[in-house]
């Protein structure tokens, strides 16, 4: 294997999801990539001045902007007449949440930009807070189960319909325990003239809890329990669907993670329990996602 | 000023420094309309319509995407120009840091406005006093002719290596935005010579893969700061070298980092800035031919603050009346308060007053410069109002 465009020795955290992310999409688009971030995990782990972990040109402003700042960069690489690819990887907080005006902007301007979300389901770097992409159920540290809750009220935030209703012509979801998947979106995603979309599951060890060994089986077990269903669209056609082929239940994924433990101790949780398998459940038929 | 040209020309000042942008020749130009900064952008949005300008000009979801956009287009390597005013300026605030940290030379033209709230649309400097510390290089217009020059100048200040500095060149809304007046418009070749294309010391490039905006940690961060801090002391200098270099080019000349008008044997000396400056030139006319020894100082350089050049220049005033429109709210305001720290260690003890006036597009008039000077004539016995709020109504109160 060629050598990694995202070197080791960063500080993102054993078991996380998010550089094995990193580099299966920065291997699929090669050394030809610039990279704009907003802040986050991602931005500490992998440039504490004078060190950075990244080998291709990589662009940092702030954690609601990095979709302006991309459109910026488009329109120079445009100017100079550069076939650069321009990739912004952020985390979900910045793309769900405070960054959504911003990315707006860039999906309705249609700037030629591939928008990668690590998508780790809440605020992770300041310490596990809930975010829009925060699943219904979800602990976090501000949506904690107690005799008055059990952890987040709400479902996750639809980002990839919020992409689609802007008619980004390529939205896709992917996972970091389908590689070959994932590098296949990334290369199909920066054919496209024009904006793209790809949200990854990509486990967070800290906020999740969960065996180190055991993150790339959870976020299969995402998929295959049809709580992650990997999708694509092409001009706002579901063009492909990644078929499950051995299919569990919601609750083999959610009882391997500290995060829905509370759902398992309580006997009044038995209902959200259900309603997570709903959801599943009404993927896999919208999908098709079992044959 | 020079000999009028056959550039003179009778025209709304967004479009005398819309043209000024013309003649800097940004690759990218993004902003977000707000009154009163929209006649610059409308009329820059023409010129690329016509094909008189080759700008990249992109409308944008917010004045917060607009400056971020301009960070992506200058880390790219482009010259980049941006325009806004009052609640736009406080919604770009932590993008301004960020645009001055990264030492981006952004130049951006702000047609100073009152921030809500109460919403007011009209003129006074609340945004751009309000924004003095993030790291950007001030200089504020008397007119629109200064407006349209110091646009140009702004470019070559903010790109030199040794500075890299963003730049805000202020203009009174309305008041300078939108009046008619006899400008001399640049000459585009003269322009180019003056400014040539911009050479980006350091650009994303994937042959030479750079990292921009690493974060640091306190070992480092200070470091960061201070230069900041060492360029704009720098600037200074700079400044004063581009105001002499414009004047060899175009025959115009107002001072670098300040300017006078009967200054030298001025006792009582007014300080402000911005386009009231043309009132109370008229005033110091009119009390002149009464006998009255009054000068003027306009500060054209707010950040860097011209410390020395200050003390210089106001080493003789007996006393010293300073005007603005803005309030530090809980303080007193920006110039009076940095003003008289510039001053505590020399051994400058004229009195200094200070006065709020204009704020929210309230007219300051010839009277209230005379009523003005009254006061500091009452000041340089004994400081009575340190402080005050020109022509308050207390009756509304």
């Amino acid at each position: 294997m060629e050598k990694s465009l995202l070197a080791p020795g960063h500080r993102a955290c054993a078991g996380c999801a998010m550089p094995t992310t990193i580099r299966l999409v920065l291997d699929a688009a090669g050394p030809n990539t610039i990279v704009v971030s907003p802040t986050g995990c991602l931005e500490v782990t992998t440039t504490p001045f004078p060190e950075s972990a990244w080998c291709v040109p990589w662009l940092h402003s702030l954690f609601e902007n990095a979709s302006a700042v991309a459109s910026g960069v488009e329109v120079m690489l445009k100017r100079r007449g550069k076939d650069t690819n321009l990739i912004v990887i952020g985390g979900d907080g910045s793309t769900f949440d405070i960054g959504m005006g911003s990315n707006s902007g860039m999906f309705e301007r249609g700037h030629k930009v591939l928008y990668v979300c690590y998508d780790n389901e809440a605020y992770m770097n300041t310490g596990v807070q809930r975010s829009g992409s925060t699943p219904f159920c979800a602990q976090t540290t501000t949506t904690p189960p107690g005799s008055h809750s059990q952890g987040n009220p709400r479902p996750k935030k639809d980002m990839p319909a919020i992409a689609l209703a802007h008619k980004v012509p390529y939205v896709a979801t992917a996972s970091v325990a389908y590689p070959v998947d994932l590098r296949r979106k990334v290369k199909k995603a920066l054919q496209v003239n024009g904006p793209s979309y790809i949200q990854v599951n990509a486990p967070c060890i800290t906020g999740w809890t969960f065996d180190a060994g055991t993150m790339i089986e959870l976020a299969r077990l995402a998929v295959e329990s049809g709580l992650w269903p990997l999708m694509e669209y092409e001009n706002g056609e579901l063009t492909g669907v990644k078929k499950v082929r051995r299919p569990k239940l919601a609750a083999e994924y959610l009882k391997l993670q500290g995060r829905y433990k509370h759902l398992f101790k309580k006997a009044e949780c038995a209902d959200s329990l259900r309603q997570i398998q709903a959801l599943a459940d009404a993927n896999i038929a919208r999908y098709k996602l079992v044959d | 000023m020079s000999e009028k040209t056959a550039n003179m020309k009778v025209v709304e000042g967004s479009y005398a420094v819309a043209h000024a942008v013309m003649c800097c020749r940004p690759d990218v130009i993004s902003a977000y309309p707000i009154t009163p900064q929209t006649h610059i952008v409308e009329n820059l949005s023409q010129m690329v319509a016509d094909g008189e300008l080759d700008s990249e000009f992109l409308t944008v979801d917010s004045e917060f995407s607009a400056l971020s956009v301009l960070v992506g287009s200058s880390a790219a390597g482009g010259r980049c120009y941006s325009s806004t005013t009052s609640q736009g300026l406080a919604l770009m605030y932590e993008v301004l840091y960020n645009v001055s940290g990264m030492r981006m030379p952004i130049v951006m033209n702000v047609a100073n406005r009152a921030i809500g709230a109460p919403l007011n649309i009209w003129n006074d400097q609340q945004d751009a006093i309000g924004a003095r510390d993030v790291g950007w290089l001030q200089i504020y217009a008397e007119n629109v002719q200064e407006a349209v020059d110091a646009t140009l100048q702004a470019y070559k200040i903010a790109e030199d290596v040794q500075i890299r500095t963003p730049i805000m060149v202020c203009m009174d809304g309305f008041v300078l935005t939108h009046v008619y007046e006899p400008v001399e418009l640049l000459d585009k070749e003269k322009a180019e010579e003056f400014l040539p294309d911009y050479q980006p010391a350091d650009i994303l490039d994937p042959a030479h893969p750079k990292t921009f905006g690493a974060f640091a940690d306190p070992s480092t961060f200070t470091e960061f700061r201070y230069q900041q801090f060492e360029a704009q002391q720098k600037a200074l200098i700079k400044i004063e070298k581009v105001a002499r270099e414009f004047e060899e080019t175009f025959g115009r000349y107002y001072g670098g980092l300040l300017d006078g008008y009967f200054l030298d044997d001025a006792e009582i000396v007014i300080v402000t800035l911005g386009s009231v400056i043309g009132t109370i030139k008229d005033a110091i006319d009119a009390m002149r031919a009464e006998g009255k020894k009054v000068g003027l100082l306009k500060v054209r350089s707010y950040r860097p603050f011209p410390v020395q050049a200050l003390r210089k220049a106001l080493k003789d005033a007996s006393v010293i009346a300073v005007i603005e429109k803005d309030v530090a709210i809980g303080g007193e305001a920006g110039l009076v308060t940095d003003l008289k720290a510039a001053f505590y260690n020399s051994n400058i003890r004229s009195p200094i007053i200070g006065f709020t006036a204009g704020l929210g597009g309230r007219d300051i008039t010839i009277k209230d410069i005379r009523n003005i000077v009254a006061k500091a004539e009452v000041a340089r016995k004994g400081i009575q109002s340190e402080f005050e709020f020109l022509n308050l109504r207390t009756e509304i109160l």
